[in-house]
């Protein structure tokens, strides 16, 4: 009963990153799954302790009393205690399965393809068909169905965004696939769900749900070059040499339209006008951008962006830069 | 003989559950193998390499190892001294040739570029059929112990539980092989 | 040689045939010293990970905690996990495995006394070495689990997955070895009349873990001998690069593991199934159901494995067969309750600690048992697995069922072992507050678990709802470590001023109330001779055979020398070739030493 009273007392409260409030087509199948399954556990919890109170109660020793009846067992109790289970247990089973088959295969009809990949400890999505790179931020179009293909570039990592879908790993040499068809425009937060090493706490994902026309505004921006603007402020311009030259950003970060090419973090062409930096650890201001480039580790421990012994202004500068890739 | 409750001897009934616990060894090696049969991304290939006359050769010196196992045994229940001695021997010196003929193959293949660590054939291959070759080796070592023991004439018909056990281990190690042969062997070319 | 002529019945019992000193309990082969041995040593490494335990629980206290920083964190929880698993919780059960089989089945000792020494050796150094990484560069830090191909040398450079594998390699092979031990002794020493229909149900438990052992090690065994030579020697075994599959691993890791959940909490199914009749004083309900359950459990353990494995995208149809099998267990584990419910009813319980205790594993087992059925759903469990909703639903299983049941049976034979109560005030405070704490501590993670939060992670975001249900669950992890402090001091306390206890302090039914508390060196003057499932209660045990000899085992070195040998040749992987040749060499020396050494003077 206790159980009852703090999941519906928890309900109430502010959960971003809860599997109890839906808000996709297969979340809300499993979260309805989830929850015939709790009211038949309830039921079961209250028979069974029920029972035990029933039994330490009434049978405590009494001064006096004679030695108990030595029974031995009854058989129809023990059928009785057999079949019940297996019945409840098939009011489970068939609604797993009816739920299992229906998310466990490929998306039926027209579903947006994102390649996700998996790296330690940032998120990589590709839409392949609308020619978009971006990291850790997923856009997605409410009402339409977006199909992730899960890939690891190192170890095993598992996508999880409670509100919209079970999790799914990222097996490297091996490709996932997880759909679902998000209800309404919001952010919803996630994380990774396989002990991936050192920053695996760290390495958060949001998925930014907007109606379909900002979402395809969203991709048009995002299928472009980087916007270099000439003659732009001075510390942009500074920034730029930096990021170009001395800072060596480009032996792994790729700005599409530059000769910055590098594949081994994230695609930073359009960093700017992403909301968050380090995988979701800080919001993406110029403040926190520069404390960042500055000091990879000092944020996130283990991570395997390298101290390249920038100066503050340095990294202010830096900053300032990526704040223009819009 | 101690009283015991199953009438089967402590010793025997161990070596049971231990062959009982090696099966799962030997599963979860065989299951390996067939899981990553044809998955080696780089040669050289298992149908390059693999000498199947030659192993079948060893294969059936191992074989008839068992053979002479099963006549040790009797001599050593009968109290015939002279067939103990002869067929332990025996028995451990056919051992010996399929683990040496093992060890040729093995050089064989390292000659061939195939090392332990080449490609998925060569890891599970080495892995697979190295826990076996090991399995033999310690098996002669028990067998020339207990030869040994014949030689000083200390290994009586009261004591022939002890080659009993040895047996039963010696004739799994064989049943293991007859399995790893058609598995890696003669299921090759397919 | 301890040759002790037969005496008249009672003539024998109290008389010690024990010599004194550390080198006795060093070349003991008698099966209660070694169960002591057993017993104290988990109990040092269920304070070690308990310790780990409080560490983790300080720095999830508080959103964004710097207590501890994240590797630290990470070697901390692996080394929780292995250690409280394996270390602890194993050892203890074993522990009770070797006191009481060979006195419930009315035996002198087990089959291979030498073997089983050589066992316990192996587990101690096992767990030694493993928990010696924390002063050689650190700790395995990747998880009990240990999942491919984080342990891969590139990712998990350093020594600790090195440490990981030769430590369990030891302690794995101590596990098999007294395994097989138990199931030759109990299969073959019973005495005479007691078939394995009356055998006690704590024994037929640890007949059906012994048989899980053996099935369950060698699959994980095989395991870390590939992860040993992909580090090693460069093989491609869980190495996509290579085309190595890393879920390989996860396979041969979970054919392990989830028997191991049964290896692990059955032996507590057992020892509430000896208690809860004594204190009703009604005969267990049942009997032949609740063998065969366990037996059931035991034997469906091997078939569900995939079920840790639900978000790997293995395709709905092995999702389907592993949920389905996996839901079948939960009839044999619901049977169990019931028939134990039902032992109470209509008895007279009398609620000493021990019985407290195993009321409380019924109570506390039903709520894991129930979240187990929940995650076997995989839809469900895909919102579930790797979050705290799944921490709360093994520590329910492994605390509220194993670590109850453990400590019930620590109440209920202590006196039979020492020869003294644990005191009964202090054991209801140490009832009451590990009641209290530890559903404080596991309760609210089912919570943090539904509200999206990941198990394995240093840290949480202050925002997403989980400060309350951490801090709730930092303050029932203090409560429970000041229990166990409770206990630790009853149970110094008890050793030396504890009330005198008879033979048969409660009342109890099987042949180990029939010896003398603690029993002599022999067990038994004579040999029982059993006529009922309940000896005690029913007809007793029955007159003599004939007059006996009595033959026990001498001391040897010779289990120690060889598992030091083991030991060496493992720590040789990590220091150089010599180091193994010298290993090996020792374990070969020790081998033909003990086979060439006489047994009975």
């Amino acid at each position: 009963m206790l159980s009852l009273v703090v999941l519906t007392a928890a309900c109430g409260g502010d959960f971003p990153q809860s599997s109890l409030r839906p808000q996709s087509d297969v979340a809300r199948s499993i979260d309805d799954l989830f929850r015939g399954i709790f009211w038949l556990a309830v039921g079961v919890f209250v028979v069974v302790e029920g029972a035990l109170l029933v039994a330490i109660v009434r049978f405590r020793e009494r001064p006096g009393a004679e030695r108990p009846k030595p029974v031995h067992g009854n058989t129809a109790l023990e059928v009785a205690w057999t079949i019940v289970p297996a019945v409840i247990l098939i009011f489970i089973g068939v609604p797993t399965m009816l739920t299992l088959w229906r998310i466990d295969r490929p998306p039926q009809g027209e579903a947006l393809r994102v390649e996700v990949v998996g790296h330690q400890w940032w998120w990589e999505f590709n839409y392949p068909d609308l020619g978009v790179t971006t990291a850790n931020e997923l856009h997605v179009p409410v009402g339409h169905t977006v199909d992730l293909r899960l890939r690891s570039d190192d170890v095993v990592h598992s996508f999880w965004v409670p509100r919209l879908a079970g999790k799914r790993d990222l097996v490297p040499g091996r490709e996932n696939q997880l759909w679902f068809t998000v209800d309404s425009a919001g952010v919803y937060p996630g994380q990774c769900a396989e002990f991936c090493g050192i920053a695996h706490a760290l390495m958060r994902v949001r998925v930014i749900a907007e109606e379909p026309d900002v979402f395809e505004r969203w991709a048009e921006l995002q299928s472009h070059d980087a916007v270099e603007e000439p003659g732009g402020e001075a510390l942009v311009e500074t920034g730029r040499s930096i990021f170009f030259g001395a800072g060596g950003c480009i032996s792994c970060h790729t700005i599409r339209g530059t000769p910055a090419a590098g594949v081994l973090g994230p695609d930073l062409t359009h960093v700017g006008s992403r909301s968050t930096i380090g995988a979701g650890v800080l919001r993406n201001t110029p403040t926190n951008m520069a404390s960042w480039v500055k000091e990879p580790h000092k944020v996130k421990k283990g991570n395997l962006m390298l101290d390249m012994g920038l100066s503050d202004e340095q990294a202010r500068d830096v900053a300032a830069y990526l704040g223009s890739l819009k | 003989m101690e009283r015991t409750s199953t009438g089967v001897p402590n010793e025997k009934m161990l070596m049971w559950a231990f062959i009982g616990s090696e099966c799962m060894l030997f599963a979860s090696l065989i299951a390996t193998y067939l899981a990553y049969r044809g998955r080696s991304l780089v040669g050289p290939y298992p149908e390059d390499l693999l000498n199947i006359p030659f192993i079948t050769v060893t294969t059936f010196v191992l074989l008839m190892s068992s053979l002479t196992m099963v006549l040790a045994l009797s001599a050593v229940q009968r109290g015939d001294a002279r067939g103990s001695r002869v067929f332990l021997l025996l028995t451990a010196v056919l051992g010996i040739i399929f683990v040496g003929g093992q060890a040729i193959e093995f050089s064989h293949f390292a000659g061939e570029g195939l090392g332990l660590s080449r490609n998925l054939f060569s890891s599970t291959f080495f892995l697979t059929t190295g826990f076996h070759g090991a399995h033999v080796t310690a098996g002669v070592i028990w067998l020339l112990s207990l030869w040994v023991l014949t030689m000083r004439g200390r290994l009586g018909p009261e004591k022939s539980v002890k080659v009993e056990v040895a047996g039963l281990y010696w004739h799994f190690v064989d049943v293991v092989w007859i399995v790893l042969f058609t598995v890696i062997y003669l299921m090759s070319g397919s | 040689m301890a040759k002790i002529e037969a005496a008249v019945p009672g003539e024998g019992r109290g008389v010690s045939t024990y010599a004194g000193g550390v080198w006795s309990w060093i070349t003991t082969v008698d099966h209660k010293r070694i169960g002591i041995l057993y017993f104290v040593s988990g109990l040092v490494f269920f304070l070690v990970a308990g310790v780990e335990a409080m560490l983790i629980r300080l720095q999830l206290a508080a959103p964004g905690n710097t207590l501890l920083d994240p590797a630290t964190y990470n070697q901390l929880f692996t080394m929780h996990g292995l250690t409280m698993v394996l270390f602890a919780v194993m050892p203890i059960g074993a522990g009770f495995f070797n006191y009481l089989v060979p006195l419930q089945i009315g035996a002198r000792d087990v089959a291979f006394p030498r073997l089983n020494a050589f066992s316990y050796w192996l587990f101690l150094f096992g767990a030694l070495l493993l928990n010696s990484s924390f002063l050689f560069g650190g700790a395995p830090g990747a998880g009990w689990f240990a999942y491919a191909n984080l342990t891969s040398s590139q990712y998990s450079p350093g020594h600790g997955m090195d440490f990981y594998i030769l430590g369990l390699a030891l302690a794995g092979a101590g596990s098999i070895v007294a395994a097989l031990n138990f199931i030759v002794t109990i299969l073959n020493l019973r005495a005479p009349g007691l078939s394995m229909m009356r055998v006690p149900l704590f024994t037929w438990m640890t007949l059906v873990v012994s048989f899980l052992i053996i099935l369950a090690f060698p699959p994980f065994t095989i395991g870390i001998v590939f992860l040993l030579f992909d580090r090693m020697f460069g093989t491609f075994f869980f190495e996509p690069l290579g085309g190595g599959d890393p879920i390989l691993w996860q396979h041969l890791f979970w054919i392990f593991g989830h028997p191991e959940v049964y290896i692990v909490v059955l032996p507590a199914f057992g020892i509430i199934s000896e208690v809860i009749p004594t204190f009703s004083r009604k005969p267990l309900f049942g009997y032949p159901v609740v063998v065969y359950s366990g037996v059931l459990i035991g034997f469906l353990g091997f078939g569900v494995w995939a079920h840790h494995m639900f978000s790997v995208g293995l395709g709905p149809l092995a999702n389907s067969v592993f949920a389905g099998l996996t839901m079948l267990i939960a009839i044999p584990t619901g049977v169990k309750m019931f028939n134990w419910i039902a032992t109470m009813w209509g008895g007279a319980i009398r609620f000493r600690t021990a019985m407290l205790f195993a009321v409380g594993l019924i109570a506390m087992f039903t709520i894991g048992g129930l979240s187990g059925v929940m995650h076997s759903s995989p839809p469900a469990d895909l919102q579930q697995t790797d979050t705290y909703f799944v921490v709360a639903h093994f520590h329910y299983v492994l605390f509220g069922g194993t670590m109850l049941g453990l400590f019930s049976g620590m109440y209920y034979w202590f006196p039979k072992v020492t020869g003294r109560f644990l005191d009964e005030r202090l054991g209801k405070v140490h009832f009451w507050l590990t009641f209290i704490g530890i559903n404080l501590t596991f309760f609210p993670m089912h919570f943090a678990g539904l509200h999206g939060m990941p198990r394995r992670t240093f840290t949480y975001p202050a925002g997403l709802g989980f400060e309350g249900y951490n801090l709730t669950s930092t303050v029932g992890a203090g409560i429970t470590l000041v229990a166990v402090l409770v206990f630790l001091y009853n149970l110094i306390r008890s050793l030396r001023s504890g009330e005198p206890a008879g033979a048969n302090p409660w009342g109890g039914a099987t042949l180990e109330w029939s010896t003398s508390s603690p029993p002599p060196a022999h067990n038994f003057d004579r040999t029982p001779q059993v006529r009922s499932r309940d000896p005690l209660w029913n007809d007793g045990v029955g007159p003599p055979a004939a007059e006996e000899e009595i033959h026990m085992p001498n001391p040897s070195y010779w289990p120690l020398v060889v598992a030091g040998g083991a030991l060496t040749l493992a720590a040789g992987a990590l220091i150089g070739l010599p180091v193994v040749l010298l290993g090996a060499a020792v374990m070969v020396g020790g081998i033909y030493g003990w086979a060439f050494e006489p047994i009975h003077g």
